[in-house]
Order: structure tokens, then sequence, then C-alpha cells
């Protein structure tokens, strides 16, 4: 291996904004035909180093070399003429117009008429069937699942320009298992054609099934870069962190002393609940204390059965206790004042209010719950807000930041304090770590215990399964919509994954 | 096969939806009246709607960015003012006609670039607009100014007989319409802008890093839509033979009406102008059924409208939820 294979490298970069040293002397380097994760936690410097490769930053200090040229990377525009494209995590198209269109656009081919439909079909329906995905091209963008969306994406990086180095950034984010494997098929394809590939993601099962080598940041400096085969995981996550696992592990001790907090009253049974078309009957029952988790993959129904506890969809066969009450009728509002809460899967778009104060987001369930006419003294608000800004730990310089300012698990914290402080009984939690670093997630879920033991009961939903069995005394494994089985106390995750995919 | 009708269904809906209704209201209205069974009642509604049509086209494009141009009508009035005060003054009528397009272009660029570059909302810039284009009117006259130029009066005057159905006609101003409607047709399917501004109304962030032109794109839009409301004022004060700053009040909402009745979403991105065709038909034949009672108050049509309007928005959300799922 010498340094002549490189089609990239980056040395001693540095960046710094007003107060933060972003990066500091990192060095990364891309080998032709490589996928290279780069891993660290939120604030690590990842984006940072994506935003100086691509031209949307410019390095105070530092050089970058493509080919082992030196080069000065303008604009974003100007990094691809170089030969460098970045497929977002956020899909930057256009879900209105055609598949061709989202591909072809800017360079689409015209004949004496105007724009050549037939032309622009053919090369768009071509190329997408290069990486394996045979659709209709001339449907619009908006009509297929965010997979074939992430697949058009990376396709109209390769057609504008054919690349030598592709960034996907959190490209899995929102895909399920066979679609991860399908984009996992076209990484290995771009790969054998001899692009590099530069891989972020906070899976760290993907970053071991596709990467050659792993660059680990860690708050803006270069822990270091390792073959992906001879770093052990566990080794891995202690260099993310910069400490070892005590989180972790106190995650674990948290939860064994809960153990004993069983066979108390339960808060939700449900029998034979279900709704035709979403999810079919299914038994469940929470206890108090207890955390039970749903696992399953993405569209197996988990989301659907916290939906129907939470009474936005109301079922059509079974019946619902809670606290041993009969629920007849179905509402959100319901459910809070049966002291249930919702922590939403897509934060953004359902939970998190992104221009108000961290204070004002944390009292509007507990102000909904008064009535809007009986208002929170601003000072009292400000105690809940720090309060539970202290108990939870959410960093920030005070409860006026505005909260879209704040880190993924800092928002996702906001959101749990907004239900903590009209305190509910029963917290069904949808994927509430879904995006967040390592250290985050280990807090919320240590967080979860904390609130088991104060006697909450908790429905933990996460397609992450490690995360399941660290924080569930229950496991119920969800199957197309349906209850495959239920677990409790010690079961490993190879039982679970072979539920999940049916083989149990 | 049926996968493809289904999709073809889905994606065609609402326009679908706007001709099967243009259709039933026009032979609801020949049932009612039989006197409008007549061909010429059916070209009447070209005649009627000339300068609606131009507008609505115009708006098809602004709209289709996720915009709105309240500035229409305005721009008729002051279009008609200002050729009838210009012709009184012996200016060559080409010569006027030329400087009202290059007014309306001008006019819809200086728009757009305080749309885009100032980011001020569409509605806000184009309500000014509105208010200068139609005060301006009132400025150069105050009363209503007849036009004797013999070229204005031989194009309004002159009948274009089609061909196929006798004694039917239509004036020469009516087919400027039919004509920028295959010109913005073409615009909207086989030219990069037209597919820029179906980008834009649908994600403007996506379509600027998708390396699409964005901002030349919407400012362009907002030139198209001043060009067209100064080629409708043209064609306004055509077939009125006047010019005065009162005139075509509230067009630009019936414009609006008729673009949203053809099927173009408001939150930008879904529609095309063959529905917006549809939708200023739909608007003229309320117009003339209620002409061919002729007890009923002609308000009626703002009301019938209106109603159609507000299915109309219902049925594209129908339509659109039955697409997400």
């Amino acid at each position: 291996m010498t340094d002549s294979q490189n089609i990239l490298s980056m040395n001693r970069i540095k960046k710094s904004f007003p107060g933060v040293a972003a990066l500091e002397n990192v060095d990364f380097s891309l080998r032709k035909g490589e996928v290279h994760a780069l891993i660290g936690e939120n604030g690590a410097g990842k984006s940072t180093l994506i935003k100086v490769l691509t031209g949307v930053e410019h390095p105070d200090s530092g050089s970058i070399e493509l080919d082992g040229k030196p080069v000065q990377v303008r604009s974003p525009q100007h990094s691809q003429e170089l030969g460098i494209s970045t497929v977002y995590q956020e899909i930057n198209l256009c879900t209105n117009i055609s598949v061709a269109e989202n591909i072809m656009m800017g360079f689409e081919p015209h004949n004496f008429f105007g724009i050549d439909w037939k032309k622009m079909n053919a090369l768009a329906s071509e190329a997408m069937k290069r990486l394996d995905v045979d659709i209709d091209v001339t449907q619009s963008l908006g009509n297929f699942s965010v997979a074939i969306q992430q697949m058009v994406a990376i396709v109209r990086s390769l057609e504008v320009a054919s690349p030598k180095i592709l960034i996907l950034d959190e490209p899995t984010s929102s895909l399920d298992v066979n679609e991860t494997a399908h984009l996992f098929g076209v990484i290995r394809k771009l790969k054998s054609e001899g692009i590099g590939i530069i891989f972020i993601t906070h899976f760290l099962d993907q970053v071991y099934e596709i990467t050659d080598r792993i660059t680990v940041l860690r708050n803006g400096k270069l822990v270091g870069t390792y073959n992906t085969t001879s770093l052990p995981r566990i080794e891995l996550i202690g260099k993310m962190l910069g400490r070892s696992l005590t989180e972790l592990d106190e995650v674990s001790k948290a939860k064994q002393k809960n153990e004993q907090k069983k066979d108390t009253e339960s808060l939700v049974e449900a029998k034979g609940l279900g709704l035709t078309g979403s999810i079919e009957a299914i038994d469940f029952e929470l206890h108090v204390g207890e955390v039970v988790g749903l696992a399953g993959l993405l569209g197996s129904g988990r989301t659907e059965i916290a939906n129907l506890i939470f009474g936005i969809d109301t079922p059509d066969k079974g019946s619902l206790k809670i606290k041993g009450k009969k629920i007849n009728h179905f509402s959100p509002l319901e459910s809070l004042e049966n002291g249930i809460a919702l922590c939403p899967e897509d934060r953004k778009a359902e939970g998190i209010v992104g221009d108000l104060t961290i204070r004002e987001n944390i009292i509007l369930a507990l102000q909904a719950r008064y009535g809007w006419f009986k208002f929170i003294a601003t000072q009292k608000q400000y105690e809940i807000a720090e309060n539970y800004i202290k108990l939870l730990g959410i960093a920030t310089p005070s409860a006026d930041q505005l909260v879209k300012n704040l880190s993924g698990g800092n928002q996702q914290k906001v959101i749990l304090a907004r239900w903590l402080a009209t305190d509910p009984q029963v917290f069904i939690l949808d994927e509430p770590t879904r995006g967040i670093d390592v250290g985050a997630k280990a807090e919320i879920q240590k967080l979860v215990l904390q609130l088991a033991q104060e006697g909450k009961s908790i429905i933990f939903i996460s397609s992450e399964l490690e995360e399941v069995l660290r924080t569930s005394h229950r496991i119920v494994v969800l199957r197309d919509r349906k209850k495959a089985a239920e677990y409790s106390g010690d079961v490993d995750d190879h039982t679970i994954i072979q539920t999940m995919a049916g083989i149990l | 096969m049926t996968q493809r009708i289904k999709f073809f269904l889905i994606n065609n809906g609402p326009l679908l939806t706007t001709i099967t209704i243009f259709i039933l209201v026009y032979f609801a209205g020949g049932r009612l009246y039989p006197a409008m069974q007549k061909p010429q009642v059916f070209f009447n509604l070209f005649i009627n709607t000339a300068a609606l049509l131009i507008v609505s086209i115009g708006m098809t494009f602004v709209i289709l960015t996720k915009g709105i141009d309240l500035s229409v009508a305005g721009m008729i009035a002051l279009t008609s003012a200002a050729s009838a005060a210009l012709l009184v003054n012996g200016v060559n009528p080409i010569v006027v006609m030329i400087l009202m397009l290059l007014m309306g272009i001008v006019f819809g660029l200086a728009m757009g670039s305080i749309i885009h570059y100032l980011k001020v909302e569409p509605f806000i810039v184009t309500l000014m607009g509105l208010f200068f284009a139609r005060g301006m009117a009132f400025i150069i006259t105050l009363s209503s100014l007849t036009i004797k130029d013999p070229v204005y009066r031989y194009l309004a005057l002159t009948k274009v007989h089609i061909p196929f159905f006798e004694k039917a006609y239509v004036y020469i101003p009516s087919l400027v319409g039919p004509i920028l409607l295959l010109v913005a047709i073409y615009l909207a399917n086989f030219t990069r802008f037209g597919r820029t501004v179906y980008a834009i109304g649908n994600n403007e962030q996506s379509a600027m890093l998708m390396g699409l032109p964005v901002a030349r794109t919407k400012i362009i839009v907002y030139a198209f839509g001043g060009f067209c409301s100064a080629l409708a004022g043209i064609v306004f004060s055509i077939s009125l033979l006047s010019g005065y700053g009162g005139y075509a009040p509230g067009m630009e909402l019936d414009a609006i009406a008729s673009v949203v009745i053809g099927g173009t979403m408001l939150t930008g991105g879904v529609g095309n102008v063959i529905g917006t065709l549809f939708g200023v038909l739909i608007n003229g034949t309320i117009v003339s059924i209620l002409q061919f009672n002729g007890t009923l108050s002609s308000w009626w049509t703002r009301i019938g409208v209106g109603a159609l309007t507000l299915i109309f928005i219902g049925i594209q959300s129908l339509f659109y939820m039955k697409k997400k799922n």
C-alpha cells in the first residue's frame, strides 16, 4: 500500500468557526475502489470535513490533493467538476417530476423540437438498470419508496459527472433491511468500477458489512484511520466516545435493578386489538415500571401499534384497557388524559417546533393540558424548563436557546422533557434515538430505564435491535403486521433476528 | 396494462375531472337553453374570455412555481389606458403594442427580481404591483378614452370564420389566447425552462442543488406573466376599443380560480396549461348560461366559480392523498 494509490488525500485540514475549532489538523485519504467509513459522534467534525471537501466551506489551512495534484475546491459546483459527488441524507430531488427528469435535468438530451423525451427516458432507464433497478422512469419520483429515490439520487450524481469520489451521507437512515442490502449491492458495484466511496453512517453493523477502512473523528480531531477487519467493534465505540463503555455498562446495570419489578398491575392491556390494513389482532400488556420493546423490520407494524394505543387510529377489532378502564373513544386527547404520552418517530415533522425556544417547547404539552386560558406564569415556565435541562442533561447555554440550534440528541431530550412535564404514566417512544450519536443514545437509554425505575411504563420502539435488547424487560417481535413472538428476560439478538426474519 | 391505466387516471385525475365538468356544465346549459346548442355560442366563449385565457396562462406558470401574481388585472387596465392615450396622440399602433409588451415584461422582471433577490412574498410584491398599475392607469386618464385608430378598429371588427362550421366566427384577438396556449404547452413540456418551473414548485432548494437555473427561471416566470398581462391588455383594449383604469376589476382572482379549477395546485409543482384552458372555458360557460337566463344577477357567476373552485381544491387534495398512498 503506497500513497500513490490514493485518489484523495486531505492533509492537516484546519477549520475554525467563531469560538469553535471544528477541525484541527485532520488527515484523510481515500483509495481507488475503496469504501471508507467516516465515523464520529455528532459534532465530531464529519460534516465539516465533508463541507471542506465539497467546497461548501474553505479550510483555514491544510491542503487537498486529488490524484496527487493539489487542488482548491472553490464551490460545490467546482467539486463536482473535480469528480466529487455527494448524495445527502435528505434527498435533494423533486418528487413531482419523473424519475428520468430527476436523473437527467440540466443535461437532458434535445432534438430539433425541444427536450427529447424518448431518448431521455431510454438513457435514464439504462442508467438505473446499471444499478439493477428496473423501474418505469416515466413515473414521478414521488411514487417510489425512499430507497428508490436514494438510488435515483446516486444515479444522478453518477450521470452528472462521472465521479471518482462518491460521498454518501447517512444514506441508509431511512431504509429497511432489504433496501439497505440493495444499496450495498450498488456500492459494491461502484467500488468494483474503481470509484472511491466515503460512507458516513451511525449504524456500526453497516460499517463492518461494507467498508474497507474506518476513519474516526472526535471533537474535531483525528483519532485514527484503521482497517475495518482489524478494529473490533468495542474498540471502535471506545474510540468514538473517547471513554470506556461505562455509560453502556450503567445502562445494563440500571436494567438489572429493574428486573424484579415484574408482576405488578398492568397499565395497558390490549386484547385482540387490531385495525384492518394496519395491524392484525394483537395481545399486548404493559405493567408498571416496565419497558417493553417492540422489535421488527420497517413496516412490520411497530408504529401502527403505537398509533392504536395512543388513539391516533381507531381499531376495528378487539379491546383496549388502560388502568383497567375500557377505552371506547379513541383520541390522542383522551390518551393524554389517561396519562399516555407519545414521542413520534419523525421528531422534526411531528414533535419539535424548531423556531421556539427550549422553554416554549417543553411547556407546550403542559400548557395544552391546562387549557389555553390558564396561563403558566413565565417564572414557573423557566423553573420547569431549567429543571428538565438539568435532569436530562440537555446541553445548552440557556432555556431560551432555539430548539433548531440543538443537536439531534438534545432535541430528542427536549421532546422527552415536554412529555415528562405532563407527568404521564405510560411513555410510547417511537425511534427515540434515530439519527443521534452513540453517546447521546446511551444517555437516552439510561434515561428510559431511570424512568422505569421511577414507576413509569415505557413502550420502546427502535430499529436497532441492540438497543431494544439493552433497554427492554420484555420484547414483542413483530413480523408482517403480526405479533410473531414475545420474549422476556434473557434472549439473544440471534433469536430475535430469526424471529423477525420468520425462521423461528 | 390496468396498472398503467390506473396510474394515468391518478396522475391526470384533476385534468380529467375539469374536462368532464366542463362538458357536463355545457350540456346542462344546452338542455336548459336550447339556443346554447348553436356552435357560435361555443366560439363566443373564446371571444368573451380572450383576455382571461391569456392572463390565466401566465398565471399558471407563476402558480406552478408556488408563486402568485395579483398584478394582472391592474396591468390590463394600465395597458388599456396607456395604449389609448398613446393612440389618441397619434403614435403608430404597432409601436404602441410593442411598447406595451415591453412595459409588461419590464414590470414582471422587476417584480420577479424583488421576489427572488429580496425574498419578499410574491403576494405582497404583486399586490403592490396591482396598486401601482391601477394607480398609474388613473393618473394617465380619469375617464374612459375611446380608441379610434383604424388598425385597432380593423382588428376589433374583422370576423374570422371557423372552418367546417358555417356562420361560426371569432374575432382576431380571440385567436391570441389559443396560439399562446400552444406556445405555453411547448414551453412547459419541451424546454428546460418549463421543467425547471415544475422542479422549483416542488422544492426550490432541491432544484438549486440539482444545479438548475432557479433565479433566472423564477424571474422569467414573472416576466412572462407581465408579458401575458400586457398582451391581455392589448386584446382587451382592442375588443372594447377604449382604455380606462377601472377595467377588468378582480380579473386576477378569476384567473387564479381558472388555474385552480384547471387542476393546478396552489402549493406548486403540479398542474398544466391545458387544464387552465378548461378552467377558463368553465368560467365562460357559467357566464353564458346566466346571460341566456337573463333574469339572474350576473354576480351568480362569481358564486358559481367560487363554489367550483372550492370543490376543486377538495378534489385535488383527495387525488393527492390517493397518490400518496
